[in-house]
């Protein structure tokens, strides 16, 4: 039975090792840098200067901070491949730009990657399913798209990489956190006002731990969604406020977060390294199965040590 | 029969007796969040979290009062070991309880008000007292503040380690606490200390 178990195990480690892999290559030179060099001239600053055709001066102006790009970030993110011409219309080069051009329509993930078998292993109809679930399509229009969230000009596929859980949970948390802990940008999209994370939060002890060692989805997604990232963000009635969730042998993050991490210890360090190594210690979770072994033998003799100490007693009475 | 002595004073048997409900406490909540189950809850994980953290703290402050009370009362001389001697007397000990005991020998080391403990008392008193509950009030409010705890420690998670650490030196004061009950009962009487603890009065043997 142990063996079938193993196999079992094995199979299914290996299958979401597939899954896991990021099918971006991340190591060559990225193939349109010097296409984007011409964008970035401008796009990568918070002022940029042109020449004035009509009064032949050198002007210099404020670029719209929504607009500005990280060069590096972008060749680090996984469409450091592309061309802005690939997904922004090639009339954009030239300046100054023509004001309709804003009037075209955005590419969302899966007008690119949908129906695509190059990309079947990232299960993008299955994250647009779940995100058609969510609270952010359902409290919100069609504007609410995928880059609200992910932004196409640094995105890193964080889970498909090797980084650690810690980093995982930084990035993942900061999209969330960009939002619903900035005011400014929270109101972008809606009229009502937020409390602050932290207030709502206050049940938790030691807020910021839980903040920064487990991602929000963890508590905020549905666990029937089985994405690879979970997607479908519940109302807030229904977030996992029961702290054995989590902190308990069988806890949630064994599915969810940690299944990167199980990933990883396979792949690299043994288990056991992988969670003493990973930042976060979930008691009731992270149990060593050696010391409890051993504590239940050292308990176990000094119980029968007493007894045995009991029955000579008894008998010389 | 020799006679009574008065060895416990109240600060003693106050500190005592917060000591032993703070420690029970701490055992059954401790036990609980490390084995948490939410099929079968021992006590539910919020509130042992909540109890753990308040009678560790209170348990804390009582160490200090113990501390301080120690020294300030004299009571401390009680533990001082002198190691001239003292493997021998500890064989003694142990002797007398796995065999001497049960031939009806008088203790080696009978209980006056110069001695207190014999030295297998003294031993255990002193790593226990002085050795473990500090590590395990350490390591607690390091872990109630985990802000201050090292990160890293040679790419070990510093949070991961001072909780087993915690856990560990927890688990050995468990074991104190069961050896310390048992030997309690071999006073002259099984309730004889008990009854010593409460009013101050040592029955010797």
């Amino acid at each position: 039975m142990k063996k079938i178990i193993l196999l079992l195990l094995t199979l299914a480690s290996a299958g979401q090792l597939a899954w896991a892999q990021l099918n971006v290559d991340m190591e060559s030179e990225p193939a349109k840098m010097e296409d984007n060099k011409h964008c970035f001239n401008c796009h990568s600053n918070k002022i940029y200067t042109y020449e004035n055709e009509v009064s032949g001066l050198t002007e210099r102006k404020a670029m719209n901070p929504n607009f500005v790009y990280s060069p590096e970030k972008f060749y680090e993110g996984v469409h450091r491949h592309f061309a802005c011409t690939d997904c922004h219309s090639p009339d954009y080069e030239n300046f100054p730009h023509q004001a309709e051009l804003r009037l075209d329509p955005m590419y969302t993930c899966i007008d690119c990657h949908g129906g695509d078998p190059t990309y079947a292993s990232y299960h993008f109809e299955e994250v647009e399913e779940a995100f058609k679930q969510s609270v952010h399509a359902s409290r919100h229009d069609e504007t609410f798209s995928c880059w609200m969230c992910h932004d196409p000009h640094s995105y890193k596929a964080m889970t498909r990489s090797d980084f650690k859980i810690s980093e995982i949970v930084t990035y993942h948390n900061q999209m969330c956190v960009s939002c619903h802990d900035n005011p400014v940008n929270f109101q972008r999209i809606t009229d009502s006002t937020k409390r602050p994370l932290a207030e709502i939060h206050n049940f938790l002890p030691n807020f910021q731990l839980h903040f920064s060692a487990v991602r929000c989805i963890e508590c905020h997604t549905s666990s029937q969604d089985t994405s690879w990232v979970a997607h479908n963000i519940l109302e807030k009635e229904f977030a996992v406020k029961k702290c054995v969730e989590c902190h308990s042998a069988n806890s949630m993050l064994t599915s969810s977060l940690y299944k990167y991490q199980n990933i990883e210890a396979r792949r690299n360090r043994g288990t056991l390294n992988a969670v003493i190594v990973n930042d976060a210690y979930v008691i009731g979770a992270n149990r060593n199965i050696y010391l409890n072994i051993i504590s239940i033998i050292l308990f176990g003799m000094t119980i029968v040590g007493i007894l045995i100490h009991i029955f000579f007693r008894i008998k010389k009475h | 029969m020799s006679q009574r002595l008065y060895l416990y004073p109240i600060w003693l048997r106050v500190w005592h007796g917060i000591n032993a409900i703070m420690f029970l406490v701490l055992i059954a909540t401790g036990i609980s969040m490390q084995y948490s189950n939410p099929d079968a809850p021992l006590i539910r994980f919020d509130l042992a979290v909540q109890w753990h953290n308040i009678t560790g703290i209170v348990l804390s402050i009582n160490y200090l009062i113990f501390f301080v009370g120690n020294i300030v009362t004299g009571n401390g001389k009680f533990y001082f070991i002198r190691l001239k001697g003292f493997v021998q007397q500890i064989i003694q000990q142990v002797m007398y309880y796995v065999i001497g005991t049960f031939k009806g020998q008088p203790t080696p080391f009978p209980v006056t008000e110069r001695r207190k403990f014999n030295p297998l008392q003294k031993l255990t008193y002193v790593g226990a007292m002085y050795m473990l509950v500090p590590v395990v009030i350490f390591s607690g409010l390091a872990l109630l503040f985990p802000e201050f705890i090292v990160q890293k420690v040679f790419s070990f998670s510093g949070i991961y380690l001072t909780a087993l650490l915690h856990g560990a030196v927890g688990f050995l004061l468990s074991l104190f606490l069961v050896i310390h009950i048992y030997f309690s009962t071999m006073g002259s009487t099984p309730t004889s200390n008990f009854k010593g603890m409460m009013t101050g009065w040592h029955e010797p043997h």
